[in-house]
């Protein structure tokens, strides 16, 4: 968390992009500490990539402030910006070899050609592509084409890194791989990161922080678990991995607790919130923090009746479809400890689902 | 789709039929330039018949002093119609792909198309026209070599914007923006990044212009002066006057130069692929 008191290392303020009436970006403000790996995190057209575009100077803020380091970047042209973008496309220049490319960058700043020829020599080694040298990007694999568009964005140590969707263009197994060498990448070199992705897990796994954005808004900017968590809204509990949402009525609230009624149950939340009286809210529960069982639980919160509608076995997890009276699909997904339970569940089975007190999370909004 | 359908004729009847449809199509291509190479060892003076072989005509040639040097002004006028074409249709090109909005674009793009779709002969009697009032009011350009090259440029612009617009379209632009992210600027992303993606475009566009001025007639004829007739001027003048064999020796000459230079592209071109092949292999091999 950015808790100093210094102005943050980059600063959005406010900034507004409008295409013609349209709001692609709208209002967002972001601090982002030096050394940390950002994540943008939303659906298609929810104005990421505009956003990072900002950043690199390509196009400039209807209105709005990016500040850098102290610095306002605004009227700065991208080949001033101490700024690297890696595009999503990786964009290497297809005539040059691997080391002329990765050297591109920092032959435009007139370095010294044999400081050059060591600084591409370390960046090869970094991404272990030094065998590939000579290579042009056409003779390359989709992920080596991606560690040299990293390599050739890391050469010329920018003050900021921006990664456009770095993984997109990989299959999902060597994207998990390249997740993990990427950030160990990133965290050698120290640079900070804003990335723009649409994959939640990419976004989970690579960044210490993430903003949620839909429609051109920031929803939510936290750590992955507090987003997880404790989503802010419904929008950002349904978009962020799997969630079970109850709407209904705060009908008691009192100094330590809350009850809602909803059609299925009544939930006791424990933890800090008040609200008043005949307040519409909703309750999330998410799959993994219920537990099935085939007797009614004790007490009269926090529990759903319902039959086995479908059942998917995962091998590490069993997820559980149970349709309940109001007719909502409850979803839960149990963790298989042991190799056999005593008593199996199967379709068309009527279980008692519960949870605790303090893992719902209500949403007024 | 392997839904076959059944064959109206039969397989063999169709295999034939094939055949013959390709034979044709080939003569008909292909014939009448066989014809005049024969024709051109011909040792009769008329056209129409057979005198038996001679190289006669191919020695006259070496002495033919007005096909010569109408061979020379050609190839001097062609070389510098393609190198300006593609130039200036290098920058009409890049304008009109990078530039997305500015006044007139629409009309500019609109005249630099025209040459394509209007005849031929309007556009070069209107340049007559143009440069005979010129002439009258400043006392140049005298018609010669210098408007040929003018005519030809103008024509040969409209195609090698288009070729080159159509590449330059092409082109990722992410590439270019990279170049620049990376600190290069406007003028450098240009010569260092995008010339360099475009050159096969830069070079057909160049090898198109260059046959389209060297076969040119029409507008040749117009905006030719005294002392500046271009090969295909003298053919033509001579074809006029009656078949003549010392034509059809020219002719043979053309495209025995044509195909030399066809075989010896298409055998770079593949070369250059076989390269290509090799090395992606290698580079398979290696990860
Ligand atoms: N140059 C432009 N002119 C007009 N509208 C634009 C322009 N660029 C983007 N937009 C609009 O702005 C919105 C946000 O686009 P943006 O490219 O930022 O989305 P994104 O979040 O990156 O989506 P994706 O995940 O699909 O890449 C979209 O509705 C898009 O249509
Ligand atoms: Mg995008």
């Amino acid at each position: 968390m950015v808790a100093s008191q210094a102005p943050a290392f980059l600063q959005i303020k406010d900034v507004v992009k409008d295409f013609s009436g349209v709001k692609a970006v709208n209002h967002v403000s972001i601090d982002i500490a030096k050394g940390e790996i950002f994540a943008l995190l939303g659906s298609s057209g929810c104005g990421k990539t505009t956003l990072l575009r900002m950043l690199a100077g390509f196009s400039s803020p209807t209105s709005g402030k990016i500040i850098l380091n102290g610095q306002d970047l605004e009227g700065l042209p991208p080949y001033l910006r101490p700024i690297n973008m890696m595009f999503q496309s990786y964009a290497l220049f297809p005539h040059l070899s691997v080391e002329e490319n990765i050297a591109f960058g920092l032959k435009r700043d007139g370095m010294p050609k044999d400081q050059i020829a060591e600084r591409v020599e370390k960046m090869l080694k970094l991404v272990q592509l030094g065998k590939y040298a000579k290579r042009k990007p056409h003779q390359l694999s989709g992920g080596q084409q991606q560690r040299v568009a990293l390599a050739r964005s890391l050469a010329k140590r920018p003050q900021l890194l921006l990664l456009d969707e770095p993984l997109g263009a990989l299959d999902k197994k060597l994207r998990e791989e390249t997740q993990i060498e990427l950030v160990n990448i990133i965290e050698q070199v120290g640079v900070t990161v804003v990335m723009v992705t649409h994959d939640q897990e990419e976004a989970m796994t690579m960044a210490s922080r993430i903003a949620i954005m839909s429609e051109g808004n920031i929803l939510q900017i936290g750590a992955p678990s507090e987003i997880y968590e404790t989503p802010a809204n419904r929008f950002v509990a349904d978009f962020i991995g799997n969630v079970n949402l109850m709407d209904g009525t705060l009908i008691d609230d009192n100094p330590d607790h809350v009850i809602v009624e909803c059609a299925d149950c009544k939930h006791y939340v424990g933890h800090g919130i008040t609200g008043t009286e005949g307040m519409a809210v909703s309750v999330a529960v998410r799959p993994e923090k219920i537990h099935v069982t085939r007797e009614k639980p004790d007490g009269e919160y926090n529990h759903v009746r319902g039959t086995i509608k479908d059942m998917v076995y995962f091998g590490s997890h069993t997820v559980y479809h149970i349709q309940l009276g109001s007719g909502l699909v409850f979803k839960i997904s149990e963790s298989n400890v042991s190799r056999h339970r005593d008593d199996p569940l199967t379709w068309g089975d009527e279980v008692w689902a519960s949870w605790t007190p303090l893992s719902q999370v209500v949403l007024t909004q | 789709m392997n839904g076959k359908k059944p064959p109206i004729f039969g397989d063999a009847f169709n295999r034939r039929f094939g055949k013959a449809w390709l034979a044709a199509g080939f003569a008909f291509l292909y014939l009448p330039i066989i014809a005049l190479v024969i024709y051109s060892f011909n040792d009769s003076p008329l056209p129409t018949t057979w005198g038996g072989f001679t190289l006669k005509w191919y020695g006259k040639l070496m002495h033919d002093t007005e096909m010569i040097s109408g061979f020379w002004l050609s190839l001097k006028v062609a070389f510098f119609t393609a190198c300006a074409s593609v130039v200036l249709g290098m920058f009409a090109a890049f304008t009109l792909v990078k530039y997305k909005r500015f006044t007139g674009r629409t009309m500019f793009s609109g005249m630099v198309n025209a040459p394509l779709v209007m005849p031929e002969v309007i556009v070069g009697l209107s340049l007559l026209l143009m440069l005979v009032s010129v002439q009258r009011w400043l006392g140049f350009p005298e018609r010669g070599a210098m408007t040929i090259w003018m005519g030809h440029l103008l024509l040969g612009l409209a195609y090698a914007t288009v070729v080159i617009q159509a590449r330059l379209q092409d082109l990722n632009p992410q590439i270019e923006e990279a170049a620049m992210d990376l600190g290069a600027k406007p003028h450098q992303v240009f010569f260092l990044v995008t010339m360099p993606m475009i050159g096969q475009a830069l070079a057909s566009a160049w090898l198109l212009t260059f046959t389209l001025s060297l076969d040119d007639v029409v507008l040749s004829a117009f905006l030719s002066g005294p002392g500046s007739t271009t090969m295909p001027l003298v053919i033509f003048s001579r074809a006029r006057l009656g078949l003549n064999p010392s034509v059809n020796a020219v002719a043979t000459v053309i495209i025995v130069v044509v195909c030399i230079a066809v075989v010896t592209a298409s055998y770079l071109i593949a070369r250059a692929e076989r390269q290509r092949a090799r090395e992606m292999a290698a580079a398979q091999r290696a990860s």
